[in-house]
């Protein structure tokens, strides 16, 4: 349909969802390691309320809003690593569901003072098939966690990665989103009917 | 992975979510834009998706949220840069966007299943960062 030389030179994306409680360091994550200082955007949780006012499209809509941070990583000319970070809890599904499709998998940041923060996100994930690994913000002052003991408070199965980390720090933030898309490659070169990352 | 696992609701963070109160205009102000429409043209759009303007576009008799677009996406730029650019949240930016693709202005990058040679040029590609 149109001629080649009309188009603008093509650059493909992909994305990685970094969610957690609040307070857990999900900007300093998307920050850490993205080209551009993380963006706020919003989100609308929008609901329609039926029949309530049938006359005004605008007015029949509920519209209220979530921020929702992303960074932007280039990983070579034609293609570019978006991360965003959501909020996890039960009552952004609905944003989740837009947000999700398509994603290379998820990182569940938790914070070992609130654990429960994560259960939200964590049922969602399981739920939908997508690939995620949960990482531990190493916050100075707070008590050391075995991992194996929030694999056990969390539920979580053996086969998801369950790493500390820092934030803070570059290589850090880099070796957690390595270690999620080598999870997400195990998968797919075992063949497990996990997750296709894109529908 | 296991099938989920039933975990209690987790303790809810009232008041975080409430808008500045009794101020509804807030709430429908960004859908203006959209002349009220709250879905796009066309269907399929992420916030990761890239949009870029056809080089013709900017010459295009369009009003000043869509030429702003069309001067941002000369360069290829995601629905969420898009939407932080104009200031509008994501649901209005991607019918504003939906317009430009619709009316020819404006090209997407579809998108596709992720290869497992995809996986690996995107895990070469972090490891080298």
């Amino acid at each position: 349909m149109y001629e080649r030389s009309d188009q603008a030179p093509s650059v493909k994306a992909v994305k990685i969802i970094v969610s957690g409680g609040f307070g857990v360091g999900k900007t300093t994550f998307v920050g850490a390691i993205s080209d551009i200082e993380p963006l706020a955007t919003e989100a609308e949780l929008t609901e329609v309320s039926v029949g309530i006012d049938d006359t005004s499209a605008v007015a029949a809509k509920s519209t209220t809003t979530v921020a929702l941070d992303f960074g932007r990583i280039r990983l070579d000319d034609s293609l570019v690593l978006y991360l965003f970070g959501t909020p996890g809890q039960d009552r952004f599904a609905f944003l989740w569901d837009d947000l999700v499709v398509g994603a290379l998998g998820a990182v569940v940041m938790v914070d070992t003072r609130r654990v429960m923060d994560s259960f939200a996100a964590l049922d969602y994930l399981e739920d939908h098939g997508i690939p995620f690994l949960l990482a531990i913000n190493r916050f100075d002052g707070a008590a050391r966690f075995d991992t194996e003991e929030i694999r056990e408070a969390l539920r979580i199965g053996v086969q998801v990665p369950i790493l500390e980390f820092d934030a803070r720090v570059r290589d850090s933030v880099k070796h957690i989103l390595l270690t999620l898309i080598e999870q997400v490659l195990i998968f797919r070169l075992a063949g497990t009917r996990t997750p296709a990352p894109a529908y | 992975m296991n099938g989920p696992v039933r975990r209690p609701a987790p303790p809810s963070d009232a008041g975080y979510l409430d808008e500045e109160d009794g101020d509804d205009d807030a709430l429908i102000r960004p859908f203006l834009v959209t002349g009220g429409r709250t879905r796009p043209l066309q269907d399929g759009l992420r916030v990761e998706t890239m949009i870029s303007a056809r080089p013709a576009a900017l010459s295009a008799p369009v009003r000043f949220e869509l030429h702003a677009i069309l001067k941002l996406c000369q360069f290829p730029r995601s629905i969420a840069e898009v939407a932080v650019a104009v200031g509008v949240p994501l649901g209005v930016a991607k019918v504003l966007v939906a317009d430009l693709l619709t009316s020819g202005l404006a090209n997407w990058e579809q998108p596709d299943e992720i290869s497992i040679a995809m996986l690996e040029r995107i895990r070469d590609r972090v490891r080298a960062l």
